[in-house]
């Protein structure tokens, strides 16, 4: 990876998940400069945090696994981890961004042998679970983390435990004296691609998410499927480490709502028909699951994968949208409503209620830099107002992985056009 | 007309635009995505007393089952929580319009008529526009001999004792029976109520012409 100087020929790629690396190695393979900036410690986003893909079941190391060694084997394309968007000026061929850079406290000797992380006891929430679990505070963010580099946790700074780190590194690796940076990078188009957030389940009060243990959300349970995951990829109640076979998927949770998501999220109803899957595969004798749903909206063309679901004797299907949800005394969801086929009132308790959460913009439209035209749940439009600044990915609309990526192509296309004209007009 | 033309003529389905246009709030009617979260939601058990709740009256109105919707005592039932407003997530008012469409039946004379809501809504406007002031030992004695004087007495002596200990504590008086108290200006009141009484009358009799 050399370092390039970014000029207004330049692509400014924001956000590394699966629609930015996408958007930034389509433009870096035709030839053009790419700054790709990345909020956490390492690239990969929200797919990195699936346990698999729909629908065919496949886990997402692979399709990052492609994505990564293209990047390493593409000059054209400087990764900046730990770093977020502050600013941005100028316009269409013209750009300038400011860019804040947090210490990782790492550099670049580092490889990721692991004696920092068995030298600290300190242990810190671990966000790549969805704090479902703690990792220690010097850390690898994950398996198959990019760039493969230890991160401290700022909180080790200072204590005795950064001192146990620094000491432990055979390499020379770890730098406490690190500071937040801010600088200066300028570009000629700019590919939004900062992806999405799970909508806050405890906005939700009826479904108790928060008050009651044994209600999660969906992107937890990927979390919990996952062997890489908080229980070792067994699906456990967090109340009491239980195994949890009965389990109901509530689609809608926040979606379609005029008091919460004005949109449908269109991911989550495949999202509970591919993590019935989980449910089979870890608990293949006796799991069960429940979905309660408005309609089942297999988007694009799965709608043979919800007929398999639906054929699955395991699987059950309930026409209701789950009024609330109430904990019995042994700690189970208990899942209240009226089935709307036959208009029959349920009170049925589960061992884990997943809570099929919606998808909203991570940064909404109203707080990106400059002024970008967004809809009014605060996904990027496409429109001339917005210049060169173009949403690619869930920062545009509510997608799955597949059409995330087309998405991130078509807006690497729209950027290349740009900083094209702008070589034009310098030649 | 050919036969077609008749039929389609005879089963052409209009009840959700008269729903629409005649019953308040009754626009919102067509905006239910069925999901079943005012049903889940109601407080009132409606297996017992709800024949039939809130988003299945909406589909049987768009289904165009008017007789069915506007004879059925489901929609007396509604106790005015506001829950299923607060939930719905299409925001749709329900607790108004099951009132509205309550009102409708009511106005065009379909509503059942010993259902107990309604009987009592007809006895408390008769009761306190008559002296301006509700009588509550009438209204009461009106409500027990509702099906008659045998069950009206037995329902009297069942409240005997709650009788007596409203009587001890002055929240009570048996001269009540009697005329009653009324307010300063009976003949004021009754003319304003009549007179609002006319114009709401005669906007929904527009309406019901137009």
């Amino acid at each position: 990876m050399t370092e390039h100087v970014a000029t207004n020929e330049t692509i400014l790629v924001v956000g590394g998940g699966i629609s930015g690396m996408t958007a930034a190695l389509e433009a870096a393979e035709t030839g053009k400069n790419v700054v790709l900036v990345e909020k956490n410690p390492a690239l990969g986003g929200r797919t990195s945090q699936l346990y698999r893909y729909f629908p065919k079941l496949c886990h997402p190391v692979c399709g990052l696994e492609i994505n990564l060694r293209r990047l390493k084997n593409n000059p054209r394309v400087r990764v900046l981890t730990l770093a977020e968007v502050t600013g941005l000026s100028g316009g269409t061929g013209n750009y300038t961004a400011s860019i804040r850079i947090r210490p990782r406290y790492v550099n670049e000797n580092c490889t990721a042998c692991g004696d920092c992380e068995r030298a600290v006891d300190m242990k810190v929430d671990d966000p790549f679970n969805y704090n479902l679990g703690q990792h220690k505070a010097a850390f690898l963010p994950n398996a198959m983390a990019y760039p493969q580099r230890y991160v401290l946790d700022p909180a080790i700074i200072g204590t005795a435990d950064a001192d146990r780190a620094k000491a432990a590194c055979k390499y020379g690796a770890i730098d406490l004296d690190m500071q937040e940076e801010t600088i200066q990078v300028k570009a000629g188009a700019v590919v939004w691609a900062t992806g999405w957030q799970p909508y806050d389940a405890a906005k939700i009060q009826p479904y108790g998410y928060g008050r009651f243990r044994n209600v999660i959300t969906s992107v937890e349970f990927e979390r919990l499927a996952d062997i890489h995951g908080p229980t070792g990829g067994r699906i456990l109640r967090p109340s009491d480490g239980k195994e949890a076979k009965n389990i109901a998927f509530i689609q809608c949770a926040g979606s379609r709502d005029e008091n919460h998501l004005r949109h449908c999220s269109r991911i989550c109803c495949m999202a509970s028909l591919k993590q019935t899957h989980y449910v089979r595969e870890k608990y293949p004798e006796d799991g069960k699951s429940t979905i309660y749903y408005i309609d089942i909206r297999a988007i694009d063309r799965f709608e043979d994968f919800y007929q398999k679901v639906q054929a699955d004797p395991s699987v059950t299907f309930i026409k209701s949208k789950v009024a609330k949800i109430t904990e019995d005394e042994h700690g189970n969801a208990v899942c209240h409503g009226v089935n709307t086929e036959g208009y029959k009132r349920y009170t049925t308790p589960h061992d884990l209620v997943v809570l099929a959460v919606g998808m909203e913009p991570s940064v909404k439209g109203i707080n990106i830099p400059g002024h970008i035209v967004a809809d009014s749940s605060g996904f990027i439009e496409a429109d001339p107002a917005n210049g060169a600044v173009f949403g690619a990915g869930c920062a545009s609309n509510a997608l799955d992985v597949n059409r995330a990526v087309q998405s991130a192509t078509a807006a690497a296309l729209r950027a290349i056009q740009v900083v094209n004209k702008v070589a034009k007009a310098e030649a | 007309m050919s036969a077609n033309t008749a039929l389609a003529e005879k089963y052409r389905n209009n009840f959700l635009k008269e729903i629409e246009e005649q019953v308040e709030m009754g626009d919102w009617v067509k905006m239910c995505m069925q999901c079943g979260v005012c049903s889940g939601s109601c407080p009132t058990n409606f297996q017992s007393a709800w024949e039939h709740p809130p988003q299945e009256l909406f589909m049987m109105i768009r289904a165009g089952k008017r007789e069915e919707v506007l004879t059925t005592t489901s929609m007396w039932n509604c106790t005015s929580c506001y829950n299923c407003i607060v939930r719905c997530p299409r925001k749709l008012p329900i607790t108004h319009i099951m009132h509205g469409i309550a009102e409708y039946a009511h106005r065009i004379g379909k509503a059942p008529k010993m259902q107990a809501t309604r009987f009592f809504s007809g006895l408390f406007w008769k009761n306190a526009t008559r002296t301006g002031r509700v009588n509550e030992l009438k209204l009461s004695m009106g409500l027990y001999f509702k099906d008659g004087l045998g069950a009206g007495i037995k329902e009297g002596m069942k409240m005997k004792d709650v009788a007596l200990g409203l009587m001890k504590a002055k929240r009570l008086n048996p001269f009540e029976l009697f005329g009653g108290h009324k307010c300063k200006d009976q003949k004021g009141i009754q003319a304003m109520l009549k007179k609002a009484y006319e114009i709401e009358r005669s906007r929904k009799a527009a309406k019901m012409a137009g």
